[in-house]
């Protein structure tokens, strides 16, 4: 349901499933403990294997970015699927410069 | 207006229902033979919609979420979805992009998403009684030859 791997100080997490408010509580614990934990440079959220996503993906996201500039990191977001385009374009996340 | 389908459906508004209630309603605008990304519009509607019940409507506690549903002759589907909640207290904020009352953890574009979605979006909500979000998309017709 969500791998994550470091290398390099380099966090990788791969999101796959659907992506609503309930699943994203879940997810954003793990994440968090982890990056706090390891302190990366970068965290990776890889979207490929994401089927469904609402605004909670987005949230997600921006809580992430939030995270990671506390702990001096940064964050991108890899691999948006075209089904999630538009959600994404919609999120104004573009500006933040996190989208690959 | 005459509807050629119709569905209600109640739950417990508990976050692990938010997939049952967007996957239930997909099921019942397949017999329009929607395309995929119309199927993902509305499920993602739905989703925000429920959510916001789950958040701000019974955020202080359990409660139950109501869907209704219909079609119409010509293709167009009428979803309701309310709670008997909290209400908002200012509609008119609510739907403004990136508002949120919700915490951190929260986009706020819940509704941002519902009206790029869907062709009609309107809110009715009353303070301590509830909120109810009704949401209009018209399936769009295909000619059977042009589907693989």
């Amino acid at each position: 349901m969500l791998k994550i791997q470091s290398e390099n100080q380099v966090m990788t997490a791969e999101l796959s499933g659907e992506l609503d408010h309930h699943r994203c509580a879940v997810i954003r614990k793990k994440i968090d403990m982890l990056t706090e934990q390891e302190r990366p440079r970068m965290l990776r959220l890889d979207f490929s294997g994401v089927q469904f996503m609402d605004s909670s993906g987005i949230g997600l996201v921006m809580g992430r970015y939030r995270q990671m500039s506390l702990i001096g990191g940064k964050l991108m977001v890899i691999n948006i699927p075209p089904h999630l385009k538009n959600l994404f374009r919609l999120s104004g996340l573009g500006a933040l410069g996190v989208l690959e | 207006m005459t509807y050629t389908n119709e569905m209600k459906l109640s739950f417990s508004a508990k976050s692990v229902n938010e997939s049952f209630a967007r996957t239930a309603v997909s099921s019942f605008v397949l017999p329009l033979d929607p395309t995929i990304a119309e199927l993902t519009e509305i499920k993602t509607a739905i989703s925000e919609a429920v959510t916001n019940c789950i958040v701000h409507g019974y955020k202080h506690g359990e409660g139950t979420i109501y869907i209704e549903a219909k079609i119409t002759e010509s293709g167009k589907l009428i979803v309701k979805i309310r709670d008997k909640g909290y209400g908002i207290p200012d509609i008119k904020s609510a739907m403004e992009p990136l508002f949120t009352t919700g915490g951190e953890e929260q986009a706020g574009l819940g509704f941002t998403v519902m009206q790029n979605f869907m062709d009609k979006v309107s809110v009715r909500s009353k303070p301590m009684k509830g909120t109810a979000v009704t949401m209009e998309k018209h399936i769009v017709r295909h000619l059977k030859n042009d589907r693989a």
